[in-house]
């Protein structure tokens, strides 16, 4: 009976992802609005709660978190971060300052004291990596002046995260301040042990996880990857950060069989995360934390926005050029997730959650829809600008 | 010609150049081996006017074509700097007698003053053949020189020479 019941609501449940999957794929938008809220359908409080498959979706989301983080690090090497720290140390850091500000100040003024700040602050922070790389690549911005710009921030943010996950790890932990200290000591301790291994002996891990079939290949990395970011978790480096490393220590050839192998499985437990956080939210709780969603999520945008335009303008680009790399990083989604499902998990505050829910919905939603109209917009005002664009009727000049 | 070359980070790499009309034509390197081909504006050369995504084949494709392309006019090149040049393609046929022999053997330079400057294999273009090139049926080899000095070599690899 029970069996049943479990393969039932799964399957139901899968199912409908794929449908929303369509969807997302029919309007070009990113799915992963459309899971939380599929999550919010059939959680507590929701239209159909579901009642056999918590057990599932509450292990599935720990490791789509994981693999999340893995294929995040495959997209990278070594060098690349090696090479973003060199160039865009200082745009990462105006990026951190302007855009954790929000979150912070807005949970010190709703009284919900400095461990939610720490958290809230890391929610509306990073921007999606994943939406931003698809919405330049849709709007064929790929080959633009802002590129580098942008893709180098988001290297910086993936990197701020590596020490930022482990130290509210802690916080969260309860650690207390000197505790905090500690762990971001061990923390950095690991990344930088990892990324030196990656750097220099980069190939000992690939001679050991490589092999020529497919299924072999798999289960190493798959095991190899969890069992790091279980070891990762135990330090209270936190596992997503353990996945993330392992993703940056594979490479070249490997990390693309690796990547080919495992994006199905991503893609399955990645939504499988977003449902759940979905299901631990009750929809209830959404309406009154609207407000304060929806003013965090303009100041996102105008934070974000500033963030892409001085760092567009302080590599040489044009006006045009730092309006696409403003708009192009105002999506957020897997990240502040993950954030907000660490913080919820520990029971932080009730309402973090309902408010990191809305605020991604708002902006994962919004964010790739402002950024369509962006360079229509800059192009628009560079002509007024200059004074060439034709004379509107009833509009001098 | 600069050939500009900036770091994608997490996507690849971006190749740019400048024609000599003004015009810029980039391509971007996906990791996956996906290619974007990119022309940019005309008023903005910071902003792509046209991405077109190529696949792995399509862009090897593409890039025979431009490439094979480029051997063509540069022999047309050669016939008008240089008069009295004149260029033969002769297809080595079944049975050729340098089917499966070598380009040395052939010693077209020291009998004929005429050089094999490229061998044509399918789609492939292969400039300049080393002499231990061994030529295979279906091969068209391109050969320069004089008139006298091209017919000979064409008669010594069609075995009638």
């Amino acid at each position: 009976m029970h069996t049943s019941v479990l393969l039932i609501e799964l399957g139901a449940v899968i199912l409908g992802l794929g449908l929303l999957g369509a969807v997302s794929v029919r309007f070009s938008i990113s799915p992963i609005p459309l899971y939380l809220l599929a999550g919010l359908a059939f959680g507590a409080g929701g239209l159909w709660p579901l009642s056999a498959s918590e057990e599932f979706f509450s292990t599935g989301a720990e490791i789509g978190v994981v693999l999340l983080l893995f294929s995040l690090g495959l997209e990278y090497n070594a060098d690349e971060l090696a090479a973003g720290l060199r160039t865009s140390g200082g745009g990462g850091l105006i990026d951190l300052l302007l855009n954790a500000a929000p979150g912070v100040a807005a949970a010190l003024i709703l009284g919900w004291g400095p461990v939610a700040a720490v958290a809230l602050g890391g929610i509306t922070y990073v921007t999606s990596s994943g939406i931003t790389s698809k919405v330049m690549g849709d709007l064929g911005w790929l080959g633009n002046r802002e590129a580098p710009t942008v893709l180098s921030l988001l290297v910086m943010e993936d990197l701020t995260m590596a020490v930022y996950l482990p130290i509210l790890t802690a916080l969260l932990a309860g650690v207390g301040l000197l505790g905090g200290l500690g762990a971001l000591a061990i923390a950095i301790a690991t990344v930088a042990a990892i990324l030196y291994l990656a750097l220099r002996h980069g190939r000992i891990v690939q001679r050991f996880v490589a092999s020529p079939n497919d299924e072999v290949l798999l289960l190493k990395v798959l095991g190899l990857t969890i069992l790091v970011a279980g070891v990762a978790e135990e330090l209270q480096v936190s596992a997503a950060v353990g996945a993330f490393l392992v993703g940056i220590a594979l490479s070249g050839p490997l990390a693309h069989a690796a990547r080919s192998l495992l994006t199905p499985l991503r893609d399955l437990f990645a939504a499988v995360f977003f449902v759940f956080f979905g299901l631990r939210t009750n929809p209830a709780d959404l309406p009154p934390v609207l407000g304060a969603a929806a003013v965090l999520a303009l100041a996102g945008i105008v934070t974000k926005f500033a963030t892409g335009w001085v760092a567009a303008a302080r590599a040489g680009a044009s006006r045009t050029s730092r309006a696409r790399a403003g708009a192009a990083l105002l999506p957020r989604g897997e990240f502040n997730i993950v954030i907000a499902g660490l913080a919820v998990t520990a029971g932080v505050q009730p309402r973090l959650g309902p408010l990191a829910a809305a605020y991604v919905l708002i902006l994962a939603v919004a964010g790739p829809l402002l950024a369509r109209t962006a360079e229509p917009l800059a192009r628009r005002l560079a002509r007024r600008r200059s004074g060439t664009s034709p004379p509107v009727a009833g509009l001098p000049g | 010609m600069d050939v500009e070359r900036v770091p994608l980070p997490g996507i690849g790499l971006k190749h740019v150049l400048a024609t000599a009309r003004g015009r810029r034509v980039g391509v971007v390197s996906h990791h996956n081996g996906r290619r974007d081909l990119i022309v940019y504006r005309r008023d903005d050369i910071e902003s792509a006017a046209d991405t077109v995504a190529l696949s792995v084949e399509e862009a090897n494709t593409l890039a025979e074509l431009l490439g094979a392309a480029r051997v063509v006019e540069r022999l047309a090149e050669l016939h008008r700097q240089v008069e009295g040049l004149v260029s033969v393609q002769v297809p080595i046929a079944d049975g050729s007698p340098f089917d499966g022999r070598s380009l040395g053997d052939t010693r077209a330079r020291t009998r004929t003053g005429a050089s094999i400057v490229a061998v044509v294999r399918g789609r492939e273009v292969i400039a300049s053949p080393r002499p231990d090139f061994v030529f295979g049926a279906g091969d068209v080899v391109v050969a320069i020189g004089t008139a006298e000095g091209t017919a000979t070599v064409s008669d010594i690899l069609t075995g009638t020479g």
